[in-house]
């Protein structure tokens, strides 16, 4: 009656497991494509310093809005900057905002949602808070916090972070709601196991698999705010070149020079094209229920 | 015991089954799922499936009815013949046309099976306005009436009524009616009364031996449990692994099984004889109820509101090493009972103490440390072990709570399950490498490494198969009898009650109806409604361990009422 697989899996391989395809599932062409294009963007705009012909501020006023040449790639803008190296330059920073901001709203969204959801006093409070923060529109909050304080990396940081962290708050209580249900759980309370040990040990993990999906969405859509930001001038300072600010100072050149816009407009859609991609591609693998019924 | 097993070999074949390979799609050379079922169903007669889970019963009403989930399993070979149609050949149109005239299907839970948003009335009438072409009257009059033949109460009320409005009994006669409405040759039932109450659960089984007298349906009837075999088959097949080991008229199988898997399940059956009694232990109560009372909901802000009663003045004690069994149907308030004890819900009032502490109106800190004197087993075997953990992690997590070294919690956890009788190398495992015994032995051994003096085992073996059942039982009785702890026995089975307990309470709506040795409450029960659970006990006139009849069935007296 002790028959039991053979199979072992270390702790190790259950983190992996995680990630690690279902039998039978296949990743479509789209999402290779997508993690490839993801790839080389990251590294171009990290590795950008070693390779970029100019710095991206020194200006040059015998060269402005130069065409496409030798000199300079991709041309020049109104103040003579070389506008290859501006945007490979401002990948970095756009990236870092992106992953920046997805990094702090799930950790921050992480712990209030799990208070949120095991304690039945906090949920009222807690919700409600964020119920009115998810009634002000993203952008108008986020050009608020923004205004109240410097317009430093930081602060674009946390005035994207703020809006984002409701909708965590959010994903996070449910998980945690319908979790505490389960009899693991009762059976971890009438082990005498203490409420921040059940919490952690037992309610947090179910939350990782929706939170690595919710992250890359807000990735994306960070990139995207701080470009909206940027141009409506309530972004980092011009000094240091984003996809955002670049598009915003090209915008008056646009009839005469459409390229100030085009290139960092083309990286930014790719970028957030496939950050997406690669998000729908972990729901679908992490939840088995998101699979299309074939029939 | 009456048995049905009428002969029918003159009767019209409706389904023959032969030679059928059900395998994985895509994967030929693997192990196949279902392989060589011969099965022949003739008109107005039961054919009974049965067999443990996992057997193969369902997939062979699946295949029957040409629904065999395609990106999973198909048909390698074999003939499936609907009256001379071949359904392994069918195309998707003439297979839809097909389950709604000649074939029918009943589920195990008619409240996922029913459209929640529509009123059940429509849903019926939709088979009809899909299927023929009678005017909305008509359609309505038939539907009605359709209504009226399954025994459904106030039908004009229930034909618009939505089916979470309806009682379990009441959806599933619903089902019922869907199903026969285009009076078809074949009903495959599966498991349609598992999820039901007993008393439910009789008059469902009366209501399908009646619609297949009157239509002359052939019904393939797919159980795992023996009593409702015996109370509804004409033939039975027992089926394991994919393979149907025996075929026979019931009586002949229920006493003379050829074949050994057949005794041995039918040896795993529980009766409804009590265990012999055992002596009453002198030392003093390990728990004492008194007066415990559980309101969910009332207060309310503006309006006091009643709230639910779930249980009311509920009085007991349990001396070491003896067991309590609570029986009840659902509703009854006896889980609402052990979650009190357990003070995984806080009762309105009332004491319970444990171990000589009186634990109702603790807070939730000041029980913390008497948390280790209690310990309860769950019914899921597959969600009350945290999937993510080892079985090890699982096993240590509550005495390294009350301050066991690491190490120690270890080689402890070690000798549990060597206790639980699952080997050493097991420990590093996760849950979803084991079956649902297994898993269920583990939380045994979880609930035991607390050492605790009361075992609260809240419908424990419900979700298991009866061999896996008669198993875990034997393993609680040990326990018992090493540990000498007490034990509170929740089950809705009053079989499974007679096996384990010494003393039976049984609850009705939040109310003690009866309490008494099990001997004397299941032999000679006083209120109307523990005769009543009696009555309804599936096969409860049959010894199936010993192959006979019981000559004098316990509850038979007084049971006329």
């Amino acid at each position: 009656m002790t028959e039991i697989p053979t199979s072992r899996h270390s702790a190790f391989q259950v983190l992996t497991g995680l990630f690690s395809l279902p039998a039978g599932a296949r990743i479509g062409i789209g999402p290779m494509i997508a993690a490839v294009i993801l790839v080389v963007i990251v590294l171009a705009a990290v590795l950008a310093p070693l390779y970029v012909p100019y710095d991206p501020l020194s200006m040059d006023a015998m060269a402005r809005l130069k065409p496409p040449s030798e000199a300079h790639l991709l041309g020049t803008d109104p103040y003579g900057r070389d506008t290859f190296s501006r945007v490979m330059t401002g990948g970095r920073v756009s990236l870092l905002i992106g992953i920046g901001a997805a990094v702090v709203s799930v950790a921050v969204g992480l712990m209030i949602g799990l208070v949120a959801g095991f304690f039945r006093v906090a949920d009222g409070v807690i919700m409600r808070i964020m119920d009115s923060l998810m009634a002000i529109p993203a952008i108008l909050l986020a050009i608020a916090l923004v205004a109240l304080n410097e317009p430093s990396l930081s602060s674009v940081i946390i005035a994207i972070t703020v809006p984002e962290v409701p909708r965590v708050v959010r994903l996070v209580r449910s998980v945690v709601l319908s979790a505490r249900e389960e009899p693991y759980v009762e059976a971890a309370i009438a082990l005498g196991s203490s409420m921040p040990k059940i919490l952690i040990q037992h309610l947090m993990p179910n939350t990782f698999a929706p939170l690595i999906v919710q992250g890359t969405y807000i990735c994306a859509s960070a990139i995207l705010i701080e470009a909206i930001l940027s141009f409506l001038g309530a972004g980092v300072s011009t000094e240091i070149p984003t996809w955002g600010n670049i598009m915003a100072e090209g915008r008056v050149y646009f009839q005469i020079k459409p390229g100030l816009i085009f290139w960092p407009g083309l990286l930014l859609s790719l970028c957030i094209l496939s950050i997406n991609l690669l998000g729908d591609t972990a729901r679908d693998l992490l939840d088995p229920r998101m699979k299309k019924r074939e029939g | 015991m009456e048995f049905k097993s009428r002969d029918f070999s003159a009767a019209k074949r409706i389904l023959k089954i032969r030679k059928l390979n059900v395998g994985l799609t895509g994967r030929p050379k693997a192990a196949p799922v279902l392989d060589g079922i011969d099965l022949d169903i003739r008109a107005g007669e039961t054919h009974c499936l049965v067999g443990e889970s996992g057997s193969g019963k369902s997939v062979t009403s699946l295949a029957a009815m040409g629904l065999l989930p395609p990106d999973a399993l198909e048909i390698q070979s074999g003939l499936i013949d609907l009256e001379g149609f071949d359904i392994t050949a069918a195309r998707p149109a003439q297979m839809r046309e097909l389950r709604a005239r000649r074939i029918a299907m009943i589920f195990q839970e008619p409240m996922t099976a029913l459209n929640p948003v529509l009123r059940v009335g429509e849903q019926i009438e939709e088979v009809l306005n899909m299927h023929t072409d009678l005017s909305t009257a008509d359609a309505k009059a038939r539907t009605i009436d359709m209504m009226e033949q399954v025994h459904l109460p106030d039908v004009q009320r229930i034909y618009s009524a939505f089916p979470h409005q309806l009682s379990g009994g009441q959806r599933q006669r619903i089902m019922i009616a869907m199903a026969l409405i285009l009076d078809p040759d074949l009903l495959i039932a599966d498991e349609p009364t598992t999820a039901l109450d007993v008393t439910t659960q009789l008059q469902i089984l009366k209501l399908i031996a009646e619609m297949q007298e009157r239509h002359g349906t052939a019904v393939l009837f797919i159980t795992h449990d023996m009593g409702v075999v015996a109370e509804i088959a004409d033939t039975v097949s027992v089926m394991q692994k994919g393979r149907i080991v025996e075929s026979a008229p019931i009586r002949d199988l229920l006493t003379h099984p050829k074949e050994d898997y057949t005794k041995k399940l039918l040896k795993a059956v529980p009766n409804l004889a009590p265990r012999p009694s055992r002596g009453v232990s002198a030392k003093s109560d390990v728990i004492t109820v008194a007066g415990l009372d559980m309101t969910y909901g009332g207060g309310g802000f503006f309006r006091k509101s009643e709230g639910v009663k779930a249980a009311r003045d509920v009085n007991f004690t349990i001396a070491p090493g003896r067991t309590l069994g609570i029986v009840g149907e659902s509703g009854s308030g006896k889980s609402t009972v052990a979650r009190c004890i357990m003070r995984l819900i806080d009762p309105t009032a009332g004491k319970v103490t444990v171990a000589g502490t009186e634990i109702a109106q603790l807070s939730r800190r000041q029980l913390q440390p008497h948390r280790k004197h209690f310990q309860i087993v769950f019914q899921d075997p597959y969600r009350s072990l945290n999937p993510r953990w080892t079985v090890a992690r699982s096993l240590c997590e509550g005495p390294i709570n009350f301050g066991t070294p690491r190490d120690a919690a270890m080689d402890h956890a070690a000798e549990l399950m060597e206790l639980v009788d699952l080997p050493r190398d097991a420990l590093d495992r996760y849950p979803h490498q084991f079956s649902g015994g297994q898993r269920q032995r583990i939380a045994i051994a979880r609930a035991v490494a607390m050492k605790p003096d009361l075992l609260v085992a809240d419908e424990a073996v419900s979700a298991l198969d009866v061999s896996v059942q008669a198993q875990v039982l034997d393993l609680l009785d040990d326990i018992q009898e090493k540990f000498g702890v007490a034990m509170l026995f929740i089950t809705h089975d009053l079989r499974v009650a007679a096996q384990i307990c010494d003393e039976v309470l049984v609850m009705q709506k939040g109310l003690v109806v009866e309490h008494g040795p099990a001997g004397g409450v299941l032999s000679n029960p006083t209120h109307e409604y523990t005769r009543n659970l009696i009555e309804a006990a599936p096969g409860r006139r049959w010894d199936f361990a010993n192959f006979r009849a019981l000559d004098s069935a316990p509850a038979n007296q007084g049971a006329t009422a």
